[in-house]
């Protein structure tokens, strides 16, 4: 009996390797400590109403921003041990197996995990704010999303430890990740938690396009919209279009390797190939899907601080929507060497030169946004002045590898490495990071430090330099990506060294960041009004954080800018809009059966990687009955009183 | 309600509760909402069969040596499962028509009837692969056939849960009657059946119909 279990553990846990064990021995030490911290401070009811069950998307997008900078820490460290193991010639730091789970889940949580919910958490905390809503159109729904993102993450995390990590490269291309290139469970473990993620992230789509299209407040035109509600609009529309593919895709990839189909294999009929043109249809569009949004940011973040109207708004609007049309017609060229012949890669490679057209439109916009403004240079305008040099240079590598023939010279050598990271660090991260930045003191009613924040820009900028500009020569000189060590003729090992100093110095600047939000709720001061900072739109006419219910009075919109030209009014002296008599306001009621629901999913997929129907399938049932439950309940939401609403007013805003 | 009907936007799907008819003002925004989120999520569903449909269009000579469509499909079972799937899309329809007429009745035996066809359509299905595995054409065949079973075998999942809907919904409006929340939800319902059954002139024509060609 003992052995027995002693066999299971062995195959259930990975074991073997010192970093790896330290990895569980900490994770298992931090659980405990969570778990008795909640029960010491009686907490787990607080947990449970206040934020498991809640469906305020000003909460759920908390939630998101927490979980993405965790997956943040994790995928920075996966790309420290990478660097660490490059650092020099024959290193023996990571073997190579070890390696290449490294950098697959290095890729699959930056992009999957980190980026794609630091971007739902700032849509769901601006943009019901930014249209003067309530809240999104779809509370419950949304709080599935976020529960289902959760715990795909943590399906695909928990690989780390139990069962083995994925290593088929983010995209896992077959026939290596079919299971006679992938026998073990990390290949399951990449389909499932990233299957059910990706329908939390369909769902997101659905609810924000419905939410922008519908909800606005009275008067709110299209084209009065704040220029990030057009971002979140053409990055939801691409989700829509681009999120049915990955389903699909995985999808069929499970049936191969669950059920023995014939997809993708190299036996039985199968084509490898249609695996990577369908995971580039939705990859491609995913990348602008995570873009798009950072585009919007950018556009706030340039017009507040240069106390100017944005430059060229409908031509930003064209620009936007027109990317997010074209991102679907530039998959292959991914792979130019693939061989589709020189008619369908003169298509896309014209198609890719094509859609640079609209992104360099917009960055004249922003340049001509600043042009004669009295520029106000905080942290979030630092990341926005320091992200369009960056980009402007990822965007030009990127036209030089869309050159068809040139590709076959570049093609997965360091020079892509370093153009993709110079667009997904130079464009989303900072993006994100200068929206974080900004939206902070709404979030949470009060402003982070801004000398640690510079020294965290200076750090990311500096550090960012010094570990990718080397990459470009490294890729010229021959090194190609995945690779987990050299010999010492190749004459790698100087550049390596710099780029690895630049990966450790964006580390140290991820630790300011920490030390920076430490710092300033240790010196919490609360924020007086919720204008931190003289803003233009509508979310900063309301006190910070926003109430529950966001506006006691729903907007009456006139203009773009809504705010700005009402402050703008109230200085000239013409009277303030008539205020209208407050009214209950309507709102969803808390729900568990998102959490349950997700958990079932974690279940089904949990088992369905093991090969445990008995787990599997009670799993899928569980989802069965929560949608039933949900189907079958009537009472979901509720009004708030208007004497609730006065008193709630009076506290927020010290008067009347 | 003066201003509110210059608006469509508001708290969670309703604006100003309270003025006028305020509290059903309310409910029937949210009910739009749903409506038009509804109609979202079958666009990303066409995607999602589109992409099926691709799948099965590149690999549909790919028979790796096994057996051809050509030699075990019998259409003679398809077209009368394809009338049993169009009747009850007649059928669904003819439930909207007693719902808006008001009549509970009428309403939930239309749906029964559609449901029981519905359930006959999955029935044949299920004897039909069945069938096939029998005759040596199973997922794991070879790539045309794993192209076929997933394709049918979705549109195929898409009505077994269609039909569990459908009950649980006779079984709400049995107990609420018609309301604007049971009301949307019947038309929804209905917009998911008609387009399972435009999907599957899809899968008889390109699947059957050119597989038998």
């Amino acid at each position: 009996m003992l052995d027995k279990i002693k066999e299971f553990a062995s195959e259930f846990f990975v074991t073997g390797d010192p970093l790896i064990l330290g990895a569980q021995v900490s994770i298992g030490l931090s659980l405990v400590a969570i778990i008795f911290v909640l029960t010491f401070f009686k907490k787990w009811r607080w947990l449970w109403t206040e934020w498991l069950t809640s469906v305020d998307h000003k909460k759920i997008g908390i939630m998101y921003i927490i979980a993405s900078i965790l997956m943040l820490f994790r995928g920075g460290v996966d790309a420290l041990l990478m660097r660490v193991q490059l650092a020099a010639p024959e290193l023996e730091f990571l073997h190579a197996e070890h390696y290449n789970q490294i950098f697959t889940t290095h890729g699959v949580i930056m992009i999957l995990f980190m980026a794609m919910p630091l971007m739902f958490g700032l849509f769901n905390i601006v943009v019901p704010l930014q249209i003067g809503a309530r809240d999104v159109a779809f509370p419950f729904l949304n709080s599935l999303s976020f529960w289902m993102f959760f715990f795909g993450a943590m399906l695909f995390n928990v690989s780390f430890i139990i069962g083995g990590s994925p290593d088929a490269g983010w995209l896992a291309y077959p026939p290596l990740s079919e299971l006679s290139g992938s026998p073990g469970l990390g290949q399951d473990f990449y389909i499932w938690g990233i299957q059910i993620s990706g329908i939390g992230s369909l769902a997101t789509g659905i609810n924000f396009v419905v939410t922008i299209l519908k909800m606005r407040a009275p008067g709110m035109k299209l084209m009065q919209m704040p220029m990030f509600v057009w971002s979140v609009l053409s990055s939801c529309v691409t989700i829509m279009f681009a999120f049915p593919i990955l389903t699909v895709t995985l999808f069929l990839l499970f049936l191969d390797r669950y059920l023995g189909a014939h997809f993708f294999t190299l036996d039985g009929g199968g084509n490898p190939m249609m695996y990577i043109n369908l995971i580039w249809m939705w990859g491609h569009p995913e990348v602008y899907i995570v873009i798009l949004p950072a585009f919007g940011i950018f556009s706030e973040i340039v017009s507040t601080f240069s106390k100017k109207k944005l430059f060229g708004y409908k031509s930003m609007v064209f620009a936007l929507m027109s990317i997010s049309f074209f991102s679907f017609f530039t998959w292959a060229h991914h792979f130019f060497t693939m061989g589709s012949g020189a008619n369908v890669n003169a298509f896309f490679a014209l198609t890719t030169m094509l859609i640079a057209i609209p992104t360099g439109v917009k960055v004249f916009n922003w340049l001509f946004t600043m042009y004669r403004g009295r520029i106000k240079f905080t942290t979030p305008m630092m990341w926005t002045v320091a992200f369009i040099p960056c980009f402007v240079v990822g965007g030009m590598t990127g036209v030089l590898l869309s050159v068809a023939p040139a590709d076959f010279q570049f093609h997965n050598s360091y020079f892509l490495i370093a153009h993709f990271h110079q667009v997904l660090i130079g464009g989303v991260v900072f993006g994100y990071f200068a929206g974080l930045y900004y939206w902070w003191p709404k979030m949470f009613g009060f402003r982070l430090h801004e000398g640690l924040g510079k020294w965290a820009f200076w750090f990311w900028n500096i550090g960012f330099y010094v570990c990718f500009m080397p990459q470009y020569a490294l890729g010229l000189m021959g090194m190609t990506r995945r690779v987990n060590t050299y010999d010492f003729d190749m004459g790698w090992q100087p550049l390596n060294v710099i780029s690895t100093v630049g990966a450790f110095l964006m580390g140290a600047a991820f630790i300011f960041q920490v030390w920076q939000i430490a710092h300033s709720i240790k010196f919490y001061k609360k924020e007086k009004d919720g204008d931190a900072w003289d803003g233009r739109t509508l979310e900063w006419s309301i006190p910070s954080p926003a109430p529950l219910y966001n506006f006691a009075r729903l907007p009456q919109v006139t203009s773009q800018d809504d705010w700005w030209e009402e402050k703008q009014r109230i200085a000239a002296g013409e009277p303030a809009k008539p205020l209208a008599p407050l009214e209950p306001i309507h709102m969803p009621k808390n729900s568990g059966i998102p959490f349950i629901m997700s958990v079932c999913w974690f279940t089904a997929g949990f088992g369905f990687v093991w090969d445990w129907l008995w787990m599997a399938i009670p799993g899928l049932i569980g989802v069965a009955v929560c949608m039933l439950a949900r189907s079958f309940s009537y009472d979901t939401d509720y009004y708030i009183p208007v004497d609730e609403i006065e008193r709630t007013e009076a506290a927020l805003r010290g008067t009347k | 309600m003066a201003h509110a009907v210059s608006t469509s936007a508001g708290a969670h799907g309703g604006h100003d509760a309270g003025q006028g008819g305020g509290h059903h003002g309310d409910h029937h925004d949210q009910e739009s909402l749903k409506m038009f989120g509804f109609w979202l999520f079958l666009i990303t569903d066409v995607i999602l069969f589109g992409t099926l449909f691709a799948t099965f269009v590149v690999l549909r000579f790919n028979t790796a040596a096994g057996p051809t469509p050509a030699e075990l499909i019998e259409l003679q079972g398809i077209i009368i499962s394809t009338f049993i799937l169009l009747t009850s899309s007649f059928t669904s329809g003819i439930a909207v028509l007693e719902m808006n007429k008001g009549n509970k009745r009428g309403l939930i035996l239309w749906l029964a009837i559609t449901a029981l066809l519905g359930a006959s359509f999955v029935y044949l299905e299920v004897t039909e692969f069945m069938h096939l595995v029998h005759e040596g054409a199973a997922i794991g065949t070879s790539a045309y056939w794993s192209a076929f079973f997933t394709l049918v075998g979705t549109h195929g999942l898409h009505v077994s849960l269609g039909l569990v809907w459908m009950i649980a919904l006779m079984l709400q409006l049995s107990r609420r009657g018609i309301t604007p929340v049971t009301k949307r939800k019947v038309n929804i319902i209905s917009l998911y059946w008609h387009f399972l059954d435009v999907v599957w002139i899809f899968v008889f024509t390109i699947v059957y119909l050119m597989g038998v060609m």
